[in-house]
């Protein structure tokens, strides 16, 4: 016990004071960095759509943001809760899924509306092979940064951390593909855009498990 | 804890030194005893480099069961390997009751030894040996009311001497 003592005597000299706003300025500097570099990888892999001055003109350009967006901030304050030992997330967690039930059910309202030739083209759009993959490809960067906050805290379920983690990365970088694809049917972006945003999360969960140790 | 966060390093003190307390306890009844130290100082070192993950609008004992619970279970996988093996945990086992045996064998001869020989050996017999206070009176040549006086006599002297210590 002399030596607990001896560690207790250590830990409370030169005390710093800690901020209330640690964990989320934390967080909030790592996806801010790797959203930057995902704004960047965007512009010069792929590419700002020609047509963006027509898109902005389109409900759908607003929606697709609207929900990546939405899940996005959501999805941030959940991490923010996994980060604090005892603290619960679940019903932050609740609030993040509420933008996908809002697309959902659009694109189930849209799809109903359409004419039955339509249909498939809506689901389908042209690019659903890459898109998922095009997200997650975004995302890593703002998974590494989310990641690197989270390895600076304390969650105590890592692979939890790791999924919420890895779902702000992926609908962070689907926000920021909305500003390439010119997808613009609503079922489509509830499908594909979602499965990359989905991917990511199993990433970050594959991640969390390890990496998220303390 | 709040005091803490502001950088009070005398209440900090304090918070750490209670939370140890309670670590201990904590600790003391589900894992290993050697670990025990060991782990309530690695938890609060872990405490001190993520303080600032507590949430100041929960309650703190949240905060430090969630961490305290976490690190048990990482302990538990970092020394699964040595759990397994059963010949171990027997040695150990029979080693935990052979101190407490031994533990209160030694209790038992500082109380008695507050007490002259004769009435230690009175004692000794009938409360520990067994005999009866007619079988103790034959061994030492007293009748067994004069036995039955002074054991009476002896554990009344015990049991004053042994509240006043208490408090």
């Amino acid at each position: 016990m002399k030596k607990t003592d001896a560690l207790i005597d250590s830990l409370s000299s030169n005390l710093e004071p800690v901020s209330r706003a640690f964990v989320a300025l934390r967080l909030a500097g790592g996806v801010a960095a790797g959203a930057a570099a995902a704004v960047i990888m965007m512009l010069v892999l792929l590419n700002l759509r020609p047509d963006l001055g027509f898109a902005v003109g389109t409900a759908i350009f607003w929606i697709k943001l609207a929900y990546t967006l939405a899940t996005a901030v959501t999805g941030f304050w959940t991490v923010e809760r996994l980060a604090r030992p005892g603290a619960s997330a679940g019903a932050q967690g609740m609030l993040e899924c509420l933008p996908l039930v809002a697309m959902v059910s659009l694109a189930t309202i849209t799809l109903f509306l359409a004419p039955a030739g339509a249909r498939r083209g809506m689901i389908l759009g042209h690019s659903a092979v890459a898109c998922p993959w095009l997200i997650v490809m975004l995302s890593l960067p703002i998974l590494a940064g989310g990641i690197w906050a989270m390895r600076g805290l304390a969650p105590v379920r890592p692979i939890a951390a790791g999924v919420g983690v890895g779902v702000l990365a992926g609908s962070a970088a689907a926000a920021i593909y909305g500003f390439h694809c010119d997808e613009s049917a609503a079922p489509f972006v509830a499908i594909f855009y979602t499965l990359g945003i989905a991917a990511s999360g199993l990433l970050g969960a594959a991640i969390g498990r390890v990496g998220l140790r303390w | 804890m709040l005091a803490s966060l502001a950088g009070d390093a005398v209440a900090y003190h304090g918070l750490l030194k209670t939370l140890a307390v309670h670590l201990r306890g904590y600790y003391g009844r589900r894992i290993a005893p050697d670990d025990v130290e060991d782990l309530v100082q690695e938890t609060l070192l872990s405490m001190h480099v993520h303080r600032a993950t507590y949430d100041t609008k929960q309650p703190l004992t949240a905060w430090v069961y969630a961490i305290a619970r976490y690190k048990m279970i990482d302990h538990f996988r970092r020394t699964k390997s040595r759990q397994t093996v059963p010949l171990d945990h027997t040695e150990n086992l029979l080693a935990a009751n052979g101190t407490e045996a031994a533990i209160a064998e030694r209790d038992v001869e500082q109380l008695l030894s507050n007490l002259p020989e004769g009435t230690r050996k009175l004692l000794r017999q009938t409360k520990l040996e067994g005999l009866t206070t007619a079988e103790a009176g034959a061994t030492t040549g007293l009748s067994e009311t004069a036995v039955k006086v002074r054991v009476h006599r002896a554990m009344k002297t015990l049991i004053a001497k042994f509240s006043g210590r208490g408090s």
